[in-house]
C-alpha cells in the first residue's frame, strides 16, 4: 500500500486544463455523432409522420385507380421496385465483385489502373446519363421501355461502388493465407474463391448492400427505362411500376390523395432497404464462427 | 514415406536481384535437414524454390533443377501437383480464419475435391493427433474458427493441415520464431516423430534449434550455400572460416 502511495505521489496529479480538454474532445465527439444522425432521426421521423396515415391493406394490396377516383394502393410499383431490384442485383453483382477479384488478385498493372479510374468516373457519372445510356442500349434496341432496360441501368449504377470496395476488401486478406492455401496445392483460382473471397466475405457484402441501398431509391435512370405502369408488369420486356417512379409521379400530381399516397410510398421505399439489409446481414452471420476475425 | 531431395544448381531472382547462387545439395529422405544462416542470406527463399512457392511473389523466378523423389520440380510438373506432394508451414501461424478448427485441417483435401465424409473425419483426427493437437481441440473442433486459437495451438493446427494432404517432404520456414519456448519445445518434438514419416527441411534463425532437431545442417550467406554436413560436424568442426564465425556469433 506504501509503495503505490508513494508511486502515484511521483506522478504529477492531471492539470485541470487537461481534465477540461478532455471533458471538451469527447462531447464535441459525442455531438458530431448526434449532427450524423439527427438527418437520418428526421427523415425517418418525418416519413412516418406523413405516410403512416396512408398505408393501409388496399395500399399494398391494389394497384392504382383511375385519376378522379379515391382509394387504390402501390402494390404493383412496391413489385416493380423489388423485380427491378433483383435484375440490377442479378447482373451487378457478378459483374461487380468478378471485377473486384479481377482488380485486386490480377490487375496490378496498368490496365487495372485504367479499370480503377474508369470505375471512379462512373461512379460519379450523374444517374440521368446513365438511365440515358440503358435508353440507348436497351429500351432502343428492344423497341420498348422495359424492366430490364431498368435493371440495366441500376446495375450500372450499382457495378463501381462493388468492383472497388470488393477489391479494397480483398486486398486486406493477408497474402500469408492465400500463401497456406497454395502450400497445399490449392490452385489460384479455387484459392481465390473459396479461401481469399470467403475470408473478405463480410467486407464484400458491405459493398454489396452500400450499392443496392444507393440505387434502390434511384429515380431518373428509371424515367425513360422502366418508364413506369399503372398495371402489373412481370415481363421483362415491357414498362413496369417502382416505387420511386410512382412518388415521383404522385408528388408532381395536384390531387392531395396522391401527395398523400407518395409519403406512404416514400415510407415503405425505406422500409424495404432497411428490410433487406437486415435480411443479407443475418443471413450471412448465420454461418460465422466463434471466434472468427 | 518421405523421398529425398536433389537440388543442382539452383538459382533464383527477385525481379534483377539474385537471391540465390548455384545451389547444390542433397537432402536425405526421412531425416531433418536444417538451413542457418543470418537474415537476408537466402534460406527461407531457398525452401521456397522446394515447393514453388517462390514464383507466387511478382516478379520472382527461379531457376535449376529440382528433384524430389521421382518428380522433377521445374520441368514437366505444375506447381499444384508439386505443392500437393511438399506441405509447407510458415514462419506466421496461418489458419484460414473463416474455417473451423474441423475445416482448417480438411482445407487441403476439400478444395481439391475429395468428398468422402468418413474418410476426412479419419484423416482430420489422425492429423491433429500427429499434430498433438487433438487433445486440446476434439470438443471444439467444429465450433470454433482456426484464429481462435493460442499462436502455439494455431502452428500446431497448420502443421496438422499441411500433414492432412499426406506429403512426402515437409518444409518448415522458422515455425517457432512466433512462439513461446514452450510451444517451440512442443513442436521439436513433433518434428522427431515426424521424421519417421516425412522429410523434413527446417529453416531456423536458432542455432541450438538446429543442433536438436536436424542430422543434417546447411549454411547460407549471401545467397550462396557455404557448407552442407552432418549437424554435429557444422557445429563442431565447420571447415569454413565463415560458417565457424557465424556459430561462435562473430557476425549475424
Amino acid at each position: 500500500m506504501a509503495e503505490s502511495a508513494k508511486s502515484s505521489a511521483s506522478i504529477p496529479p492531471v492539470s485541470l486544463a487537461r481534465r477540461l480538454t478532455d471533458v471538451l474532445v469527447t462531447a464535441s465527439a459525442a455531438g458530431a455523432v448526434l449532427l450524423v444522425l439527427l438527418p437520418l432521426i428526421a427523415i425517418f421521423a418525418y416519413l412516418v409522420y406523413k405516410g403512416i396515415g396512408s398505408i393501409n391493406w388496399a395500399f399494398l394490396t391494389q394497384i392504382p385507380k383511375p385519376v378522379g377516383e379515391s382509394g387504390g394502393g402501390m402494390a404493383n410499383a412496391i413489385g416493380g421496385s423489388v423485380y427491378i431490384l433483383l435484375i440490377a442485383s442479378g447482373l451487378g453483382v457478378p459483374i461487380g465483385i468478378g471485377a473486384g477479384i479481377y482488380l485486386s488478385e490480377y490487375g496490378r498493372n496498368r490496365f487495372g489502373n485504367l479499370i480503377r479510374f474508369t470505375a471512379d468516373v462512373l461512379n460519379g457519372v450523374p444517374s440521368i446519363i446513365v438511365g440515358i445510356v440503358a435508353y440507348g442500349l436497351v429500351v432502343l434496341t428492344q423497341g420498348h421501355f422495359s424492366a430490364l432496360a431498368g435493371g440495366v441501368a441500376l446495375a450500372i449504377m450499382m457495378i463501381p461502388t462493388i468492383s472497388r470496395t470488393s477489391e479494397e476488401m480483398l486486398l486486406l486478406v493477408p497474402q500469408a493465407i492465400r500463401e497456406a492455401a497454395y502450400g497445399l496445392g490449392v490452385a489460384r483460382w479455387r484459392t481465390t474463391l473459396s479461401i481469399t473471397l470467403k475470408t473478405a466475405s463480410s467486407g464484400v457484402i458491405t459493398g454489396v448492400m452500400l450499392a443496392f441501398a444507393r440505387v434502390a431509391g434511384e429515380t431518373a435512370p428509371l424515367l425513360f427505362t422502366a418508364f413506369g405502369n399503372q398495371y402489373w408488369n412481370w415481363k421483362l420486356n415491357q414498362p413496369t411500376a417502382a416505387l420511386s417512379l410512382q412518388i415521383f409521379n404522385y408528388a408532381i400530381s395536384p390531387f392531395d390523395e396522391w401527395h398523400r399516397q407518395a409519403w406512404a410510398g416514400a415510407l415503405i421505399l425505406i422500409i424495404l432497404i432497411v428490410l433487406s439489409i437486415s435480411a443479407v446481414r443475418m443471413a450471412a452471420s448465420r454461418g460465422m464462427l466463434k471466434g472468427a476475425s | 514415406m518421405g523421398v529425398g531431395i536433389q537440388v543442382e544448381k539452383l538459382n533464383a531472382w527477385f525481379g534483377k536481384t539474385q537471391a540465390l547462387y548455384d545451389i547444390s545439395i542433397n537432402v536425405m529422405a526421412n531425416h531433418a535437414t536444417a538451413v542457418i544462416g543470418p537474415s537476408g542470406c537466402g534460406k527461407s527463399t531457398f525452401v521456397r524454390c522446394l515447393n514453388r512457392m517462390h514464383e507466387v511473389i511478382p516478379e520472382a523466378r527461379a531457376a535449376g533443377r529440382v528433384r524430389i523423389g521421382e518428380i522433377d520440380v521445374y520441368n514437366g510438373t505444375s506447381a499444384v501437383q508439386v505443392r500437393r506432394r511438399i506441405g509447407m508451414v510458415f514462419q506466421k501461424p496461418n489458419p484460414f480464419p473463416t474455417m473451423s478448427i474441423y475445416d482448417n485441417v480438411a482445407a487441403g483435401l476439400k478444395l481439391n475435391g475429395f468428398r468422402n465424409r468418413k474418410q476426412l473425419d479419419e484423416i482430420v483426427h489422425r492429423s491433429l493427433t500427429y499434430a498433438a493437437l487433438f487433445d486440446e481441440v476434439k470438443d471444439t473442433m467444429h465450433k470454433k474458427s482456426g484464429a481462435s486459437l493460442s499462436g502455439g495451438q494455431q502452428q500446431r493446427l497448420c502443421i496438422a493441415r499441411a500433414l492432412a494432404v499426406e506429403p512426402e517432404v515437409l518444409l518448415m520456414d522458422e515455425p517457432c520464431s512466433a512462439l513461446d519456448p514452450i510451444s517451440t519445445g512442443k513442436i521439436e518434438e513433433l518434428i522427431f516423430q515426424l521424421k519417421e514419416k516425412f522429410t523434413i527441411v527446417i529453416v531456423t534463425h536458432n542455432m541450438q534449434q538446429a543442433s536438436r532437431v536436424a542430422e543434417f545442417t546447411g549454411f547460407f550467406l549471401l545467397g550462396k550455400l557455404i557448407e552442407f554436413d552432418k549437424t554435429e560436424k557444422i557445429f563442431t568442426t565447420p571447415s569454413d572460416k565463415r560458417t565457424e564465425d557465424y556459430i561462435t556469433g562473430r557476425f549475424g
